[in-house]
Formats: structure tokens, C-alpha cells, sequence
């Protein structure tokens, strides 16, 4: 399947993905991001339940303590 | 030029924290014309804070609500400022921000940043949230910039976490507070609308 992954195409071996599993193999490893499919907000305890396919745009952007 | 100022007058902005985000943020919006604040914090003035908030060395020990806004009215004698001393949380978000169209996240913690962000989406789908993420050390300015992902802005240079090596420092923090203030005007000015537009990359 192709995404688009921050508005860049990535090509991945398979049908679909879980958030959880797609953000395990961008290793995004900071504990808190915000992640966006298809431009609706994806909670933190949705990543198991919302799945990604092909076409599928998927927006994930680290949140960084400090203020 | 007076309408643009009528407008900011007419304007509620919120800001969810008082440190080096809030403070520099509330102070910038304020002498843009920005007319109604809510900011919200539960801290006091500490001196280890004069390193990047907008506070004075009289103002240690006062609460961060109360110095920011003593400083604000120093700046616009006009602004209307409610203040609230508190811990938020998404239903303290829900009720102290309902009246603002712009909501500006300026909290230390991530996990807060993630909460407030799924609070206003969720319950908020009118409003605008501006987050910060990513700030701490120095140099790096081309690093800071913001992007826009529906009626969420992020501003920061997502990656510098602060530690021990890599503390908050005024200009850094100074920035992103002013990023923050910034895209609150243009949301403002532009009548920009939270679903419209496709989401913006400058990659």
C-alpha cells in the first residue's frame, strides 16, 4: 500500500496498518504525538482501533515538553 | 489601520499557561491591540523564571496570574483580562475558553499539550488551537517555523526537548511564544476558517 505520510508518499508491504503499528515503523519514539488521518484527530487511545490504507493521508507531528 | 485595531479589540484570545509561552504571548497580543485575554495558570512567580517569563524581580511570589496581568495592564489600561487560578483540565478548558475564537497552548508538559489539542478538536471544532513544540537551547532559528494541520497550528522546531543540557531560554522560547502571537493575528485578520483550506507543509 502507498500513504501519504506528512505529505510525503511512503510505499509499505501489506494491506493496512493500525496508528500504533504505522507509528512503530516510522519509529516515532517521542511518548506523545499528534496524529491526523485523512484530517480527523486520532486520540492516543484509538491507535489500536483506527486502521491506515492505501491512499490513506496520514499527518504525525511530535509534541516536545518545554514552555 | 483603525478597523485593523477595532478588530483585535473585539478579539478573545486564550492562553493555557503563564510561563515563557504564555507570558511573552499574552504581552506580544497586548501591544498588538489584542482586546480580551483569558489567561489561566495555577503557579507563582518563581526567580528562576526571570530567565524567559515575562515577569520582574518585585513580582517573585506573586501569582504568575496576577503579575501577567499587573504587566499587561501596564501596556493597555484598556485590555480586559479574566484570569483564572487553575489546573486544566479538559473540562476547565471546555468552560474558561468558550468565548475565545483562538486558543493558545503554553504549557511546559507534553501530555498537557496533547490533552488540550484533543479537548478543543473535540468539543471545539469552531476554534483554533496554536501549540508550541519544541524550543529549548539556542541558535537553530531557521529550525522554528509552524505548520497547519486542519484548525490545529504548531510552532516550534518539533524536535529540541528540554533537559538538563538544553534548558528554556528567553530568545528561543521568546520566538515561539511570538510565532504563537503571530498566527493568532492572522487567524484573526484573515478570518481564517478552522476546516478551510487543505493542511499546509513546508516540506
Amino acid at each position: 500500500m502507498k500513504i501519504n505520510l506528512n505529505n510525503k508518499e511512503v510505499s509499505m508491504a501489506g494491506e493496512s496498518f493500525s496508528v500504533r503499528e504505522l507509528l512503530e515503523m516510522m519509529k516515532y519514539s517521542f511518548p506523545m504525538i499528534v496524529v491526523k488521518v485523512n484530517g480527523h484527530l486520532v486520540k492516543k487511545e484509538d491507535y489500536e482501533r483506527i486502521f491506515v490504507g492505501d491512499g490513506d493521508n496520514v499527518e504525525a507531528i511530535h509534541l516536545i515538553s518545554g514552555g | 489601520m483603525k478597523s485593523r485595531l477595532e478588530k483585535l479589540k473585539g478579539t478573545c484570545v486564550g492562553i493555557a499557561g503563564c510561563g515563557g509561552l504564555g507570558s511573552n504571548c499574552a504581552m506580544a497580543l497586548a501591544r498588538a491591540g489584542v482586546g480580551h485575554l483569558v489567561i489561566v495558570d495555577f503557579d507563582v512567580v518563581a526567580r528562576e523564571n526571570l530567565d524567559r517569563q515575562y515577569y520582574f524581580i518585585d513580582q517573585v511570589g506573586q501569582k504568575k496570574i496576577q503579575a501577567l496581568q499587573e504587566n499587561l495592564r501596564k501596556v493597555n489600561p484598556d485590555i480586559i483580562v479574566e484570569a483564572h487560578d487553575l489546573r486544566l483540565g479538559p473540562d476547565e478548558v471546555v468552560r474558561v475558553f468558550k468565548d475565545c475564537r483562538v486558543i493558545i497552548e503554553a504549557f511546559d508538559r507534553a501530555d498537557m499539550k496533547l490533552m488540550i489539542i484533543e479537548t478543543v478538536t473535540e468539543r471545539f471544532p469552531d476554534k483554533f488551537i496554536i501549540v508550541g513544540s519544541g524550543l529549548a537551547g539556542y541558535g537553530g532559528n531557521n529550525a522554528l517555523r509552524t505548520r497547519r494541520l486542519g484548525n490545529l497550528f504548531i510552532c516550534g522546531d518539533e524536535t529540541s526537548e528540554v533537559s538538563e543540557e538544553l534548558p528554556p531560554l528567553a530568545p528561543r522560547v521568546g520566538v515561539v511564544a511570538c510565532l504563537e502571537a503571530n498566527q493568532a493575528l492572522e487567524i484573526v485578520m484573515d478570518d481564517l476558517e478552522p476546516a478551510g483550506g487543505d493542511d499546509v507543509w513546508d516540506e
